[in-house]
């Protein structure tokens, strides 16, 4: 099933945003390793820095506020050190990206239909003709109706559910080995949500894609992921597969998030919820940047940054007290 | 002493606090040559739901199903095409009633978007204060009552009220709004997605404090959210829309244990399981939601439901009881015509 050849490695990743006013220390310190054929979910809220983790391996931030270490690796070769035609192939056909909006995602002025197009006649130089045919298997592949009218759509005139379809058919269209999803069931209806998580990983297995998947919602990094990373301020605090991740969390931050996640049966009962919000990170934390909510804090926790230690096989945790 | 009393209750506790009876509300879509109106979304139809003094209604639905348009109906944000509401036994905005301005002093709302409610330039304390000042509170007692609402919702007073909103986080910018709707005493209070865009962990801490708020103030809700988990776990009813009408209202524990209407179904086996182990394999319905413009005759659902027949094209189903609940599906009306209805 899952092929082991390491298709991403990323060692130590950290990045910084800096402006005229303010330091922003996004990612702290990242590392993970990404198989083909794996989907990694990374679970976080907002300022956690997943997001930006999963923009840095297509290197989307703006070089000339963003500075970088560490590295990341796909299939060998280093992102970070990557020239403008390297990197203009890693977008283009070895890496590809969904977003939460497929509306801003999509040029409103074209169809979906020239849009995939031009997307396949660039990274493969086909005929416009044959660009346009592959266009329309790949809406007949993320199961869109009536394909060959749905070329001749314009963004505005689809739904949210089958634009974020055309927003994967254009994904797949080179033939991606890696696809990164950042939240991209977020802004979907619940009932249409379900139909495109379900797409993603149908396409996952047909096309042994290795596949890093954002998201907020605990529900549905469960649901597609087969290891899952917490993230929080700026770095893993625990990584485990899906099964070991539901039952038994370790780090405390990551055990709040799942008790403070409402669910069936929890009607009537008190939510146990984590104190306080996350920290600013216009500076990088002496500690764990987690010790000022947590309930189980004691004083080594401040002096020294915690390291992600492996509790058993594959299940890691960033925290003093995980034995 | 305090001259903005709390509201007292007039009809009793069997009178319904609020009662909405034959809503309507349609938006014109201009287009055509000259910006003629050649369309109408058909947000609210003939709506009619009551509320219960001291219950938390749910309300629940996909985007466009018109559960904000409710929200806003309910307190007159805007004004209905047809239909009347009374509160507590009086009329609203009909001549022996009470006014639009009464109905909103004991009718709050908090919204999304917790940054947008708050006006920048206003201190948080400014921003407290300013509708007990509107209705004729004095400074002094309008600062007592500041720092008390500051209080209720957990945030320190001398450390917030000179605040303002872009120095406070998403979270405790919401306390501030739901300070802010508690701030002239109301009965009522409608939570429009007023928890969705809050972190899981924050999400936690606010609904806690609205639980222990509606029994401190003996408070109604009305609770309207996209998230599922989260209405069941606030709520003593829920009412499901689809498309402008309610397809199924009750009692939460039978609209979660055993729904009737198919879309109720749906939207509940649409919930991600939580458990590895027992992961969806296939999508309950298909499609998307239609658009509201033009939505489909007779069932609005029939076009995304797997047991459509002839009859649901034909006629609008009634809500009428089946069991606990209340359904409109012909499935559940006796001799409707439908395969699967009993006869009549």
């Amino acid at each position: 099933m899952t092929d082991q050849t390491n298709l991403l490695q990323v060692r130590d990743l950290h990045v910084t945003f800096v402006t005229p006013d303010r330091t922003v220390h996004a990612v702290n310190g990242v590392s993970f390793d990404l198989a083909r054929g794996e989907t990694l979910g990374i679970l976080g809220e907002s300022g956690s820095g997943k997001s930006v983790t999963l923009r840095s391996i297509l290197r989307l931030h703006p070089e000339h506020r963003t500075r970088w270490s560490g590295s990341i690796k796909l299939q060998g070769d280093e992102v970070l050190e990557m020239g403008p035609k390297a990197l203009s192939d890693l977008r283009g056909q070895r890496v590809s990206m969904i977003f939460q909006e497929p509306a801003t995602a999509f040029d409103p002025v074209f169809t979906i239909g020239q849009q995939i197009a031009e997307t396949v006649r660039r990274h493969t130089g086909k005929s416009e003709a044959e660009a346009m045919k592959r266009a329309k298997d790949l809406l007949e592949m993320v199961r869109i109706p009536s394909p060959a009218q749905r070329l001749k759509a314009y963004p505005h005139e689809m739904s949210g559910g089958m634009r974020q379809r055309a927003m994967i058919a254009l994904a797949l269209s080179c033939n991606p080995t890696l696809l990164l999803a950042d939240e991209p069931t977020t802004a979907l209806d619940a009932t249409v949500q379900i139909q495109v998580l379900l797409l993603i990983r149908e396409l996952q297995r047909e096309f042994n894609l290795g596949v890093i998947f954002v998201t907020h919602d605990i529900g549905v990094a469960v649901e597609v992921s087969d290891r899952i990373g917490v993230m929080y301020a700026g770095k893993l605090v625990e990584m485990a597969p899906v099964e070991r991740m539901v039952d038994a969390p370790q780090h405390p931050y990551s055990r709040g998030l799942l008790a403070s996640t409402v669910h069936d049966g929890m009607r009537g009962q008190r939510l146990e919820s984590i104190p306080g919000a996350p920290p600013d990170l216009a500076e990088v934390p002496s500690g764990c940047s987690f010790a000022p909510r947590c309930k189980f804090v004691r004083p080594d926790c401040t002096t020294a940054i915690p390291s992600l230690r492996d509790v058993e096989a594959a299940h890691a945790v960033r925290c003093v007290l995980a034995a | 002493m305090d001259t903005l009393l709390p509201i007292q209750d007039r009809g009793g506790p069997a009178q319904p606090l609020l009662l909405a009876t034959g809503l309507r509300k349609h938006f014109p879509v201009a287009g055509g040559l000259l910006g003629r109106t050649t369309k109408v979304v058909r947000a609210v139809d003939d709506l009619t739901l009551s509320v219960a003094k001291g219950e938390t209604l749910g309300v629940v639905g996909e985007s466009g199903c018109g559960k904000s348009t409710v929200a806003r109906l309910l307190i007159r944000l805007i004004k209905p095409d047809k239909g009347t509401m009374v509160l507590d036994g009086d009329p609203v905005d009909e001549p022996h009633g009470i006014t639009v301005n009464e109905l909103r002093r004991q009718v709050q709302m908090v919204f999304q978007d917790s940054y947008a409610s708050l006006n920048p330039r206003l201190t948080i304390a400014e921003t407290l204060a300013f509708a007990p000042r509107a209705h004729g509170l004095p400074a002094a007692e309008a600062r007592e009552r500041v720092r008390d609402l500051l209080s209720k919702v957990g945030l320190d007073p001398a450390n917030y009220a000179t605040r303002y909103p872009h120095e406070l986080s998403g979270g405790q910018r919401q306390r501030v709004n739901i300070a802010r709707a508690l701030a002239l005493r109301p009965r009522l209070i409608i939570l429009d997605e007023a928890v969705s865009a809050l972190d899981k962990s924050v999400e936690a801490q606010v609904l806690n404090m609205l639980v222990d708020l509606k029994t401190e103030l003996d408070l109604t809700y009305v609770f309207i959210s996209h998230d599922l988990n989260v209405v069941q776990y606030l709520s003593d009813r829920v009412l499901v829309m689809y498309l402008g009408k309610i397809v199924e209202l009750g009692p939460v524990e039978a609209i979660y244990g055993n729904p009737q209407h198919p879309y109720t179904r749906a939207l509940l086996s649409a919930r991600p399981s939580m458990d590895p182990r027992k992961r969806t394999h296939e999508a309950p319905i298909q499609g998307d939601p239609p658009n509201p413009i033009d939505p489909p005759s007779g069932c609005r659902f029939r076009t995304r439901c797997p047991f459509a027949e002839d009859v649901c094209a034909r006629l609008e189903p009634p809500l009428a009881d089946a069991g606990a609940q209340a359904v409109a599906c012909h499935m559940r009306v006796a001799g409707s015509g439908h395969s699967k209805a009993v006869a009549a």
